[in-house]
């Protein structure tokens, strides 16, 4: 009802303002009035059908000459006003059922007003009734309508250039007038599309008789219904439509880039800080992920780092040990990350003429751009980014500079100890209880997870055995078996193809895994879905150690749609046998491809428990501990 | 492999206990006996050679003996209350149409009734000493494990508790857990309901062991005037399937005693397999008696479907890996003649059945796939 009244109160100063601009106009309307009644002379209509074809047949008017739009539409207004001297709701639809029925009596049946001297009587009435109008009543109107405009033009900002375009066009005097003229251009629009719904709405009634149409005048008032109803419904639809774009926007950590989309990669280079120098031979089935020589990026970003550009140094250094290897897995690079964003934060200063949550937040995502242009990010980082974001974005507006400074680096420094830290001690706190005296436990790669179970029960006193699988071309293993034999554990070490050998002898498997799927799809290093598989085969027990933060509410059934490819050369090479270096110049060989790939998925088949901070669930509960947890982060 | 076996393990924990003799904290004095199963033996009469000569021994006419009056002063500072814990529990768990866990809350209150406590603090505190040294008593049960659980779960996560002055608020705590005996019975009445759409007419059943809840299905299917067959295993050493065809006998149902291995011979002949359950566990599977898994192998490969009937308050927070990762639950076994001494017998009284051999779990929370019991659990106890 509010949005009906609106578009009124604009109507009424121009009602008065007409009144002012009467005398100039009569000598034009009357020379055009005249040839028309020429022409239709011969046609006689009774009386009570005057008032309503003299309506039609000026919006007719009013459509074939724009030049005389506003005279002819300030005409119709005067009379409107004349004939209902107190505005009410009710008591319009009426008034437009009648303009409609006129509208099909005048195009349906060709009919036309023969006596058009009374109304050009009426019309003169109502200017003269206008005119004594007090100047405190006009003056008041036009500061309301110059308020209504100011409302409408931030309503409408792409219209703003438009709005400008016809103030240079008009040439008016004054501001006032200026003002009048745009709130009579905008009931002029609005008329005409009134109009043209009516116009549509008596279309579709076209196949009814005129006879029908006069006698029952009920049936008339239904078009402007429907005409509101389409329209309400269709800013339900435009209210409804933008949460889910924002849930969509949020639920997408993983880069949304596909790297065979050229023209969306070059404009990513332009933005991006690294220069990344394309691969030549790209794997075909995995074009969609970005493929760099990683020879050319390390330098490069060495040579800049006295630059400071628009990256925290903190950050900085981070990207370089992502680059570089030094930092991997899962929890070390999230820790790393978060510790640099604490260094961030803490030097960061609010700009002037801006609000800390939006440019804090901006800040943060070109982080988060630079580090994924150094390594694409895990499941782990991208949750941990959204829990900060989401932090960002709730804090208080009442709350100080270092106020919010601080309570963000609190809650970063209690994400890393609750959410990783503590989470494995709990899971290591579970995890041990399934380790007997006599066992053989087999693990594959380096987790840390996975490390701290067997310390900690090696520190109980259990006595068992481990089987270290490893595999190229990272040799991770090798690094979690010299940790475990200075610890006193007894080890084997065998690589990853021996591995359907020993799994007779072993008595559970223990993996890490990056994260844990919806549909209980553990992704994980490369060559742990092999391991799974071997031991299911042989029917050992898999127990996936995976912290509750790194699950995701994805579902993924293969590991090509989303991977990450690593460096090419370091397949071809063997590390201390540099005589077998047959492959040195692999790239210049067209039909050679190497793939190097970081990730794989293990299917919910293949494993017999997760173990999470939350307890020991199937990998049928992980959609259940994704929701308690993403209730609970709200919570936090 | 055969120092993995349920036996050798527990030998190696009586060297344990041996060598800690003075500081050994089981209040059980029969640690090589499982209680849950010699009062289960108790309720069905079963005559054994370990009851005849705890008969001949006994001054009383009592089959259950009595926990040694002994040692409990030097466990606890107040021999009355423990005591009454175990002696309260003992009692309840006498009645054969009595759940396990609904005893051990009524154990649980009366000690809230018996207890000194003045703030609500120091209640929780007693009723925690009373659960855990309850669970030890007879770590064998996880009807016992579970249902205590349960009770300390609604008196530590009640809040409205809070509010109230202490002695509303524990004659609240006694109310809820004498309405729990209510909701033991109604579940089973619950399930029988349930279960009715699964049974049809002219369709035969194997069940195995005797199930409270299995037994309340198959009478309310009599009652409904449904024409079917059972097949009831004897069920050694115990012999329930004796006691449970006599049961379904009175009530004129169709029934067909089988001996143990003669599971897979029958399995062309049966529609479905229904069972009981000591333990639902979180991973889906069920804990019940020895040759549960055994029935389930051979129906899966014969693609009979394996119907489980248990209560929700069996659910625990265990995820059993394989048969040996449990707690072994030891009984005696009688084979009627003397065994050599150099011969080694498997004792364990239950098995583990993995979730992927269940069809279905009939509950008073309703029909369940295996798969929802761990969100049960998660939403439970998180």
């Amino acid at each position: 009802m509010d949005a009906r009244r609106a578009p009124r109160a604009v109507i009424d100063p121009k009602v008065r303002r007409v009144g002012f601009f009467a005398p100039p106009e009569p000598d034009p309307i009357s020379f055009e009035v005249s040839p028309s009644a020429n022409s239709l002379s011969p046609v006689m209509i009774p009386p009570p059908r005057h008032s309503s074809e003299n309506l039609g047949l000026h919006t007719r008017l009013a459509a074939t000459s724009p030049s005389a739009q506003e005279s002819f539409a300030a005409g119709s207004y005067s009379s409107s006003s004349d004939f209902f001297p107190a505005p009410m709701s009710p008591a319009t639809s009426p008034y437009s059922s009648r303009i409609v029925g006129g509208d099909g009596d005048f195009f349906a049946g060709g009919k036309a007003a023969s006596s058009f001297p009374r109304g050009g009587f009426d019309l003169t009435a109502t200017m003269a009734s206008s005119v004594p109008a007090s100047e405190l009543t006009t003056v008041s109107v036009v500061n309301a309508a110059s308020l209504s405009i100011r409302e409408r033009k931030k309503a409408n900002k792409g219209g703003g250039s438009a709005v400008e375009v016809k103030d240079q066009a008009l040439n008016t005097k004054q501001q006032k007038k200026e003002k009048t003229s745009k709130a009579e251009r905008r009931a002029l629009q609005e008329a005409q599309r009134a109009a043209k719904a009516a116009a549509k709405a008596e279309g579709n009634k076209a196949s009814g008789t005129l006879a029908s149409v006069n006698v029952k005048p009920a049936k008339a008032a239904k078009p402007p219904q429907k005409v509101d109803n389409a329209s309400v419904a269709a800013s339900e639809k435009k209210g409804g439509d933008r949460p889910p774009e924002k849930d969509r926007k949020k639920d997408v950590p993983q880069p949304r880039l596909q790297y065979d989309d050229k023209s969306r990669v070059e404009k990513a280079k332009r933005r991006a800080v690294v220069k990344q120098t394309e691969a030549k031979n790209r794997v075909e089935l995995f074009r969609h992920l970005p493929q760099y020589e990683h020879g050319s990026q390390l330098p490069d970003l060495e040579a800049k780092f006295f630059q400071l550009g628009p990256v925290h140094p903190a950050v900085y250094k981070v990207g370089l040990q992502y680059l570089s290897g030094d930092i991997s897995g899962g929890n070390a690079r999230c820790i790393a990350m978060l510790q640099a964003f604490q260094e961030a934060i803490e030097d960061y200063r609010v700009p002037s003429e801006k609000t800390l949550v939006r440019d804090l937040t901006a800040k943060i995502s070109s982080y988060v751009s630079f580090l994924i242009e150094c390594r694409p990010l895990s499941i782990s980082m991208g949750n941990a980014i959204r829990f900060l974001k989401s932090r960002i974005a709730k804090l208080p507006l009442t709350l100080s500079e270092s106020e919010s400074k601080t309570s963000l680096q609190s809650d970063i420094e209690r994400f890393i100890y609750e959410k990783i830290i503590l989470a494995n001690k709990v899971i290591v706190k579970h995890a041990v209880t399934k380790i007997r005296d006599g066992d053989v436990l087999l693990t594959y790669g380096s987790s840390s997870a996975v490390e701290m179970i067997l310390l900690h029960a090696h520190g109980l006193g259990k006595q068992f055995r481990v089987v270290v699988v490893d595999s190229r071309p990272k040799l991770r293993g090798k690094l979690l078996l010299r940790r475990l034999v200075e610890k006193g554990l007894s080890c084997t070490y065998i690589h990853i193809n021996a591995v359907s050998y020993i799994m007779n002898e072993v008595t559970r498997v223990f993996l890490g895994a990056s994260s844990v799927l919806s549909n209980g799809t553990v992704y994980s290093g490369v060559g742990t879905a092999c391991v799974a598989m071997v031991a299911h085969a042989f029917h050992v027990p898999v127990l996936v150690c995976c912290e509750a933060y790194k699950f995701h509410e994805r579902v993924q059934h293969d590991s090509i749609c989303s991977n990450e490819l690593g460096d090419p050369d370091v397949i071809s090479t063997v590390q201390s046998r540099e005589d077998v270096n047959h492959l040195e110049a692999w790239a210049n060989t067209e039909n050679l491809q190497l793939l190097n790939l970081i990730y794989d998925a293990t299917p919910s088949d293949y494993v017999s428990m997760i173990i999470t901070d939350y307890g020991m669930v199937p990998p049928t509960s992980v959609p259940v501990i994704v929701r308690e947890y993403s209730r609970e982060q709200v919570w936090i | 492999m055969w120092w993995r076996s349920a036996s050798f393990i527990m030998d190696r924990q009586r060297n344990e206990e041996a060598d800690l003799k003075g500081d050994s904290s089981n209040p059980n004095p029969n640690p090589n006996i499982s209680a849950y199963y010699e009062t289960r033996a108790a309720h069905h009469g079963v005559v054994t050679s370990d009851w005849l000569a705890q008969a001949q021994a006994a001054i009383g006419p009592d089959p259950v003996p009595d926990p040694n009056p002994e040692p409990e002063p030097q466990l606890r500072p107040d021999p009355d209350k423990p005591f009454s814990v175990i002696d309260e529990f003992n009692s309840w768990r006498k009645q054969p149409h009595l759940a396990e866990a609904v005893a051990a809350i009524r154990a649980l209150a009366a000690v809230i009734r018996s207890s000194k406590a003045t703030t609500m603090m120091q209640l929780e505190i007693e009723l925690k000493k009373a659960s855990d040294f309850l669970k030890s008593w007879d770590t064998t049960s996880i009807s016992l494990t579970a249902g205590c659980d349960l009770f300390m779960r609604y008196v530590t996560r009640t809040s409205a508790l809070e509010y109230e002055d202490f002695n509303s608020a524990k004659s609240r705590l006694i109310e809820r857990a004498e309405k729990f005996g209510e909701i033991s019975y109604k579940a089973r009445k619950v399930i029988a309901m349930l279960s009715q759409d699964f049974i049809f007419d002219g369709c035969t059943i194997l069940v195995h062991g005797f199930s409270r809840v299995v037994f309340e299905v198959l009478k309310l299917a009599a009652q409904n005037n449904k024409l079917f067959r059972v097949f009831c295993t004897e069920g050694r050493p115990d012999r329930t399937g004796l006691r449970l065809s006599n049961e379904l006998a009175k009530l004129d149902v169709s029934v067909k005693l089988l001996i143990d291995s003669a599971v897979a011979y029958t399995m062309d002949e049966v529609d479905m397999v229904f069972v009981g359950a000591d333990g639902v566990v979180e991973s889906g599977g069920i804990i019940n008696m020895m040759g549960t898994y055994q029935i389930a192998l051979v129906a899966h490969s014969m693609n009979k479907p394996v119907y489980v009937a248990a209560e929700s308050y069996k659910f625990a927070r265990l995820y059993p890996l394989d048969q040996k990762d449990l707690a072994p639950a030891l009984r005696p076994i009688d084979f009627g003649v003397p065994i050599p001494s150099k011969v080694e017998v498997e004792r364990s009284a239950r098995d583990y059945t993995p979730p992927q051999y269940l069809t279905l779990l009939f509950t008073d929370l309703g029909v369940l796939t295996p798969s929802v019991v761990s969100d049960e659990l998660i939403q439970l106890y998180l």
